[in-house]
């Protein structure tokens, strides 16, 4: 533990100055900082440019999903097909989509269904693939043999193909399928990296200390192990955020996503990708959107990662 | 070696088994959740009960079992598997079509395109990774980590639609109206879609997109890798002997730095049949690929499911010769 405290105190020694964003330690030694690894990491994470720069975007975004009415007034069903394809105007920013709805809203209500099915697809990966992974790990021998073939299994379907025979077999392609056929393909990455870092960690000394003075199994999982796994957890699940907002506008663009009643970004782009050539708008704002917050979450993964590993101090 | 090969053949028979399974287990709870498939053919339209019937039964949805929520099916499951392994059967399509007649006819253009794909992928994403181990910290090095944030982050059916547009469509339109230009090149590689008449140029773009992202993850994986073995004492000691540096990077370091590169190549031969299904799709190139999509946008859901059979046991045999190929190019792994 020395290392990482002394590794701390030599990058946070010389910048504490005036200036210095909020910090969570407390101030009361003076220069003498001793830090934990999650102030630090939000130290440096508040400092970094590209972190705050996607962190506010992911912000934007998320408010577009949870209170589409602050964004915008308009309703995306209300068309008329006599403003069909109209460019974008200072009233319509976005312009008419080609049946002369209002393009922006369609893209502000988007919004919705991409980020609640890669919200609710990740609780799921984090939760189910956490526990199955600390299970694993924590154990070993036959508990960790009949996790790791289950794993296997899953990890030899191939994500798309997978979840194209799910939805196709299934017919009802709405949020909660999707996000259900997400969550089923993709649990084992996560239990893998949980179970690594656990049984990287289940045999250190201070693991060995709590187990000698009587800690039980629940504790030690759950209170001394588990705080050390959950750093390459959430780095993981950022990155698959993104993955997963992007894994459903494919679905979507090869038609056994959601269906065009409803309105999402993938529906937009494949809609109307045969009118790029005349109105190049209607296929740019989506893509832009859609885009900017699979980057987003990829390079927040990559700041978080940054932050929180000690060996890149 | 001979008892490394023998250990991974056996774990490979329930890993087969186990996929299937999992492939099955999946259509029969969505057919048990969501009614007979074969109503979707039918769209609004009630079909006669006999005719629902008789090709309920064809397609093998008639089994009592997938009826009852929740049920394995395992009859049904034993069933496929002998047909699949001993009858090489895996369904028929509506027209009575076999499922591997159809295969047949579409694997040739998807396997040009994965031939384009891969090597498209190996040369320029060894190269840029090289180039950008080799100086830590320099304008390429940059260059490959930003690209390769932005590939990755830009899902691959965007790239295609704009690749298609912009490319194919107005830069192929300016190659068009020249005269001096051949026409393989104008109307063949630079075309919006696939060209029977030039099966093999119309579908180098479509290819380029399809490697691009793992073209990403190749250079990534190539750039630490190279990283990591330049500083070990091997490469140290191939400099202190006083070996030239083309001969101390060319085979001592690259050699070694390819193992997890070639390993991954071959585990994204899988990844990139996947993402034929979407590559194929925007520039409709008759494959394997547009196959799938277009039976499941069509419901035809016996199709899917029989091409998607066939392309996991694929992927899992290319898995299997990538793992056999890694304990023949790293010693360390064939541990007893």
């Amino acid at each position: 533990m020395s290392d990482l405290t002394s590794a701390g105190a030599a990058v946070g020694g010389a910048p504490v100055t005036g200036d210095g964003p909020p910090i969570g330690a407390p101030g009361g030694e003076g220069k003498e900082r001793s830090a934990s690894l999650w102030a630090d990491a939000r130290r440096q994470l508040v400092r970094d440019p590209v972190f705050m720069i996607s962190f506010f975007y992911i912000l934007v975004v998320s408010s577009m999903a949870a209170f589409p009415k602050l964004w915008t007034s308009q309703d995306p069903r209300d068309c008329t097909t006599d403003r069909s394809r109209i460019a974008p105007s200072g009233e319509h920013p976005f312009g008419f989509d080609i049946l002369g709805c209002d393009y922006y809203s369609h893209a502000i209500y988007g919004a919705r269904p991409s980020m609640v099915i890669a919200v609710m697809a990740t609780g799921g990966i984090v939760v189910f693939g956490g526990v199955l992974g600390l299970l694993a790990g924590y154990y070993g021998g036959w508990v960790d043999s009949i996790i790791s073939r289950v794993m296997d299994i899953f990890f030899s379907l191939p994500f798309l193909l997978g979840a194209i025979v799910f939805l196709t077999v299934i017919k009802r392609q709405n949020i909660w399928t999707i996000a259900a056929v997400l969550f089923l393909l993709a649990w084992p990455t996560i239990a893998r990296i949980i179970r690594g870092s656990v049984i990287s960690s289940k045999d250190l000394d201070y693991v060995h200390a709590a187990k000698a003075v009587g800690a039980s199994n629940g504790r030690l999982m759950f209170r001394h192990i588990l705080p050390n796994a959950i750093a390459p957890m959430l780095v993981y699940a950022t990155i698959v955020l993104g993955s997963f907002v992007a894994a459903e506008a494919t679905l979507t663009f090869l038609g056994v996503g959601l269906a065009p009643p409803a309105q999402s970004w993938g529906i937009m782009i494949s809609v109307h990708q045969v009118y790029f050539l005349e109105d190049p708008w209607l296929l740019l704002f989506p893509c832009g959107l859609l885009v900017g917050t699979v980057l987003s979450f990829i390079l927040m993964g990559d700041a978080l990662r940054d932050a929180l590993d000690p060996k890149f101090r | 070696m001979g008892r490394y090969v023998i250990r991974r053949l056996l774990q490979f028979i329930p890993t087969v088994l186990g996929t299937m399974f999992l492939l099955h287990y999946m259509t029969s709870l969505a057919i048990q959740f969501s009614g007979n498939p074969v109503r979707a053919l039918f769209g609004d339209r009630t079909p006669p009960p006999a005719l629902l019937e008789a090709i309920t039964e064809r397609l093998g949805y008639g089994d009592p079992c997938l009826s009852q929520k929740g049920n394995w099916c395992i009859g049904l499951f034993g069933d496929r598997l002998q047909s699949v392994f001993f009858h090489f059967d895996f369904g028929i399509n509506l027209r009575q079509r076999e499922v591997t007649d159809l295969v047949a006819d579409a694997l040739p253009f998807t396997l040009k395109l994965l031939v384009i794909a891969i090597l498209f992928e190996a040369v320029v994403g060894i190269a840029a990774g090289v180039l950008a181990g080799l100086r830590g910290g320099s304008f390429t090095d940059y260059l490959v980590k930003i690209s390769t944030v932005f590939i990755i982050s830009v899902p691959i059916f965007v790239l295609g639609v704009v690749v298609r547009e912009f490319v194919g469509v107005k830069f192929g339109n300016v190659l068009r109206g020249q005269d001096w230009i051949p026409d393989v090149i104008s109307t063949g590689m630079f075309s919006p879609g696939f060209k029977p008449d030039y099966p093999f140029a119309s579908l180098i773009i479509p290819g380029m997109v399809l490697g691009a992202v793992s073209l990403a993850t190749t250079a990534r994986l190539t750039r630490t890798s190279i990283m990591e073995n330049i500083r070990a004492d091997y490469v140290r000691t191939a400099k202190a002997k006083g070996l030239t540096n083309k001969r101390v990077i060319g085979v001592h370091t690259l050699r070694n730095s390819l193992i997890p590169v070639i390993t991954f190549l071959g585990v994204d031969i899988g990844a990139a049949m996947a993402g034929a299904v979407v590559t194929e799709t925007i520039f409709n190139v008759p494959g394997i690929g547009r196959l799938v999509t277009m039976s499941a946008r069509t419901g035809e859901s016996s199709v899917v499911v029989g091409v998607v059979t066939m392309l996991v046991l694929v992927v899992l045999v290319a898995n299997l010769l990538v793992d056999l190929l890694y304990a023949v190019l790293d010693p360390r792994i064939r541990y007893e």
